[in-house]
């Protein structure tokens, strides 16, 4: 075996992947650069750093692993991982700002957030699932069991609750039936219940939605008779219509005010709106070519909330401008675009399909995350990849992206 | 392997790169509104954020006395000020301050409301001590929003003695600043000004002009710094005033104002009319509405029963009595309708028969056949009646009218009351619905009948005594337009014949004697009984007046007085010795003459023999301290 076999690496994904942790590193390090004391920002950069080789280091050892290995240890990983977010909901603690949501579980000397490794654990074992499969998913009696195998840790997940996350399983779970050649009609009708809950806070209009949403099940369902289907979709719609009061009901109060802002951030520009204005001020007073690198006016006066971890963006903005944020988005988008392609060409369907559910993850936290700074998308927390601090995740995200490398390389 | 078909694939892979890019590319379009489409707006917005103009407070004028001495000044202050914030987070931030400083939870509300309402900056507290500034200094960190900082804090070093002339100051209110005497250019909320007294009445020159400065602050509201993008605008001091009082004297009266007592003492320059002492009693402390005087010392000014936030000296209204005897004789000669040295057909036999009724005197002895001065040396009633019945009621609400008896003096104060006095015989009909009788001038020619002046009022009157007949309106601050004063058309015996009266009262067997006669001053006055509504009924003793002059024996004199005493019951004993005290203070300090606090013949007699001044002054009227005890007996006392 030859070196570069040896090594047979994707460079451009990991190249791509590099800069983005090292230019996360260095914007922490501008992060903690403020006019006023703030000890936790001010040394988060060495500590990311020191992650950062521990994640190289875990990249080096997975990258390695023959993928016979990984596939027999999906199942038992899936399983730890479910156990590990079960455990967190009993012995999980809160941290920083988020101290309400129990992400964490103390181990030793250090915590972890188990969720980051339930997603690994759940695109592992969603891909053997449906890499069995030889047709695609038609009815949603097939799509019960790959549902299932997401929902799971999902469920716990939004337990915690940690919304975001969640929502990052919700891409996993779609870009993965995308791939298994689910019909984009079918994944648009699983969806639909879920656009009903948020349009049910008007009745004319969900009214309205339920009617296009049954017209169009009669227009794609008219040549075959999926009976089943076609109930089983018209009653979860009523049935999230109904909960969807209840549910709102049940929302933690930052939760609602969060959607509510988001809607009109200057409904409450001093309590839950004021991260989204802080952050938009930053970013908008960056303008085209920024203030310079560890120079933003709001971030050194500590404007900016949780500036080293999910409004790390906002730092970019203020600091890189249109250029840092433009430039940086094009980077994500070439990370994300790569795993498709390396998808697209591997030869085993559960690499491609594991290539997906990386992808649909990493898609979610790079628009949910860098939406919210823009205030384009509800404010939930949720880390940007590579670049945001924070150590688990850093690290899984290199073993993503070492699975994602040693997998795309895998000659059948 | 149809499902995953590399055909297949490259499909859907396609599909999914279209939807990746039609993300990332609608992030990137929102990123470009923010950063370039937008961005001036939120540069704006970054600065508005951090930048907040503070004022820079200036300093008040300093107010002088006559001979320089520091009425009010400014000392070094700390004030408290928060930002406007989450409304939960400032709550919380200034309950944790009440600990330190003395705020109640309905302040706490006030404040709330008022950072609502302007949304901006609350002075919080605009005097707050040494102590809890440095407590609050030593945990900057559990005051997100608070900065203190230095302001000049005013200080009135008369006190209690000069509180109704100096006035005080306070935070503007939202109805001052509507107020066209507050424009916008220079009156901001939050800024202090002149409440009453000079302090209201010199408001714009002593206001002088903000400063602000741009101060670049942290998310919890620490001051950072200057922002460097703006130069700090300094603040302009006012201007500096200087005032005819004696600052001296105006606590000199203070000291010897009995205890307990009401009144009011106005001293008046004959000069010019300067105001060297204007005085009200009882007094309050304006320095404690400095920075806002806390309710429960406001509510017991309000509702004290003697009233200290009322400046009787010049809003006091008070039956003039026979102190206003002299504005008739006065009258009657500048009408030519009486000469000093002839006498009343009629000799005072205690009352006097005229249409239809007997007219009493005050003295139902009587006093017989009076010149002029005699008179007034008497106070006799009787020889007044026929002096009003010459002047006729017609000329004799004319000419009190001339003189301004209905109106204000014109002091450079806020407010004053003007007279009540008739300007003609409307008066009597509208108020009592008849045509008054030529009776009516008996009555107001011995200073009754519908007939009230303030004691600046009487004051005036006098200058005119002390002058030629004229009297310029009382002013307080040096160097400013003087309203129009008036003439009475005195000749030189006229003068000198009132005087005569005025130097009976205070003479040997006047009924002020003892207590107005100096070693060094000759002082000379009339006083008054002054009846009120409580002692017309038996429940309280008349006001108590003296309005007289002073100055080295011989010589024209060079203060005039008035004091009233409420319920005081004698003018002699009461009124006179404050007069005669004050009198004596002021022209000692402005002769050069040590300050004694043993000053009338009475206070002498009162501890040890009769002094050699007295006997060489009054070699025949020498009297021992029983006489003196006898002599001053109420009964005795002169006027009604």
């Amino acid at each position: 075996m030859s070196f570069s076999e040896r090594w047979a690496i994707d460079r451009r994904l990991v190249s791509a992947t590099l800069v983005l942790s090292l230019f996360g590193i260095a914007m922490i390090y501008s992060a903690g650069q403020l006019q006023v004391p703030n000890e936790v920002t001010h040394g988060a950069w060495i500590l990311q750093l020191q992650w950062f080789l521990v994640a190289l280091l875990t990249f080096t050892v997975v990258s390695r692993i023959p993928v016979p290995w990984i596939e027999w240890a999906a199942h038992p990983i899936y399983v730890l991982g479910v156990v590990l977010l079960g455990l967190t909901l009993i012995i999980g603690e809160g941290r920083g700002t988020a101290v309400g949501v129990k992400s964490w579980i103390r181990l030793g000397g250090f915590g972890f957030q188990p969720a980051e490794i339930a997603k690994i654990a759940t695109i592992l074992w969603l891909a053997q699932i449906l890499s069995e499969r030889d047709r695609p998913l038609r009815t949603l009696r097939e799509l019960v069991k790959p549902g299932a195998i997401v929902a799971l840790p999902l469920g716990l997940v939004m337990l915690q609750p940690d919304l975001g996350t969640a929502l990052a399983f919700v891409g996993i779970l779609f870009a993965m039936l995308y791939w298994a050649a689910t019909p984009v009609w079918l994944l648009t009708l699983i969806a639909s219940p879920v656009v009903g809950l948020f349009l049910a806070y008007d009745t004319a209009v969900w009214s309205a939605y339920i009617l296009i949403v049954i017209a169009c099940m009669i227009l794609f369902f008219r040549s075959r008779l999926f009976l089943f289907e076609s109930v089983a979709l018209v009653l979860a719609n009523f049935a999230s219509a109904t909960l969807a009061r209840p549910l709102w009901n049940s929302l933690a109060n930052y939760q609602r005010n969060r959607i509510l802002v988001f809607l009109d951030p200057e409904v409450d520009p001093r309590g839950a709106g004021y991260q989204v204005i802080q952050s938009k001020v930053a970013i908008g007073s960056g303008e085209f070519w920024g203030q310079g690198f560890t120079l933003g006016a709001q971030k050194r006066l500590d404007f900016l909330p949780t500036q080293h971890t999910d409004f790390i963006f906002s730092v970019i903005g203020e600091e890189l401008g249109f250029v840092g944020t433009s430039l940086a988005i094009l980077l994500f988008g070439y990370v994300l675009t790569r795993l498709v392609r390396l998808a697209a060409v591997s030869e085993s369907s559960f690499a491609g399909l594991s290539l997906l559910g990386i992808f649909g993850a990493w898609l979610v936290h790079v628009l949910v995350n860098i939406g919210m700074t823009a205030g384009v998308v509800p404010v939930t927390g949720i880390p940007l990849p590579f670049v945001s601090y924070g150590g688990t995740f850093l690290v899984t995200s290199w073993l993503a992206v070492a699975l994602a490398v040693r997998l795309s390389h895998e000659r059948i | 392997m149809r499902l995953y078909h590399p055909r297949a694939l490259r499909r859907r892979a396609k599909g999914l790169v279209f939807a990746t890019g039609v993300v990332l590319a609608a992030l990137i379009i929102a990123f470009f509104r923010l950063q370039v489409l937008q961005s001036d707006d939120w540069v704006l917005r970054a600065s508005s954020n951090r930048v907040r103009v503070l004022p820079i407070p200036a300093p008040r004028g300093t107010i002088y006395d006559r001979n320089g001495v520091i009425i009010a000044d400014n000392v070094p202050g700390y004030s408290i000020t928060v930002l406007p914030g989450p409304v939960d987070s400032v709550r919380a931030t200034l309950t944790r301050m009440s600990e330190h400083i003395e705020l109640s939870d309905r302040e706490i509300e006030q404040v709330l409301a008022r950072l609502r309402r302007f949304g901006r900056e609350v002075v919080i507290d605009s005097d707050a001590d040494f102590d809890a500034v440095s407590k609050i200094e030593e945990r900057r960190s559990d005051f997100p929003g608070v900065y203190i900082d230095m302001r000049p804090r005013r200080r009135y070093n008369l006190g209690v003695s000069g509180a109704h002339l100096t006035g005080y100051v306070g935070e503007i209110t939202a109805d001052e600043l509507e107020m066209e005497m507050f424009p916008d250019s220079v009156y901001s909320p939050g800024i202090i000004v002149g409440k009453i007294g000079i302090e209201r009445q010199y408001e714009s020159r002593l206001q002088g002009r903000q400063g602000v400065r741009w101060v670049e602050f942290d998310a919890r509201g620490r001051i950072v710094g200057d922002f460097a993008g703006v130069e700090r605008t300094a603040a302009i001091e006012g201007e500096d005033l200087h005032l005819n009082l004696d600052f001296g004297l105006q606590q000199w009266i203070h000291r010897i104002f009995p205890d307990s007592m009401s009144g009011a003492v106005v001293a008046l320059d004959p000069k010019d009319g300067g105001v060297l002492a204007l005085y009200s009693a009882p007094g309050y402390d304006p320095n404690a509405f400095v920075g806002g005087i806390d309710t429960e010392a406001w509510a017991g000014l309000n509702e004290n029963e003697q009233k200290p936030l009322f400046n009787r000296s010049v809003l006091g209204l008070y039956a003039p009595a026979s102190t206003w005897k002299l504005a008739s004789a006065g009258i009657a000669l500048d009408a030519g309708v009486v000469t000093p040295d002839e006498v009343m057909p009629d000799p005072c036999e205690g009352q006097w028969y005229w249409g239809n009724r007997f007219w009493g005197c005050w003295d139902r002895q009587g006093h017989g056949y009076n010149t002029l001065a005699e008179a007034i040396g008497n106070s006799c009633d009787v020889y007044f009646y026929q002096l009003g019945l010459r002047l006729g009621l017609q000329r004799l609400l004319d000419r009190s009218t001339d003189i301004g008896f209905s109106q204000q003096c014109g002091v450079d104060l806020p407010q004053e009351s003007r007279g009540i006095f008739p300007e003609g015989p409307q008066f009597w009909q509208e108020l009592y619905g008849y045509r008054p009788t030529e009776g009516e001038a008996l009555n107001l020619a011995i200073g009754q009948g519908p007939n009230s002046q303030t004691p600046l009022k009487m004051a005036q009157f006098y200058v005119a005594l002390a002058r030629n007949g004229s009297a310029p309106a009382p002013v307080i601050a040096k160097g400013v337009a003087i309203s129009e004063g008036w003439q009475l058309d005195l000749a030189r015996e006229h003068i000198a014949s009132l005087r005569e009266g005025l130097r009976m009262v205070t003479a040997p067997g006047g009924t002020a004697h003892f207590g107005t006669t100096l070693e060094h001053w000759e002082v000379i006055g009339k006083t008054g009984t002054g009846q009120n509504p409580l002692s017309v009924r038996g429940l309280a003793q008349d006001h108590a007046w003296f309005a007289g002059m002073a100055g080295p024996p011989g010589k024209s004199p060079e203060i005039v007085l008035v004091a009233i005493v409420e319920y005081g019951e004698s003018g002699g004993q009461v009124a006179a010795p404050i007069v005669a005290k004050a009198a004596d203070y002021y022209l000692r300090s402005k002769h050069g003459i040590p300050i004694d606090t043993i000053q009338t013949y009475r206070e002498h007699i009162l501890r040890g023999p009769v002094p050699q001044w007295y006997r060489d002054r009054f070699p025949r009227g020498i009297t021992t301290e029983a006489q003196e005890q006898a002599g001053l007996t109420p009964a005795a006392e002169g006027g009604s």
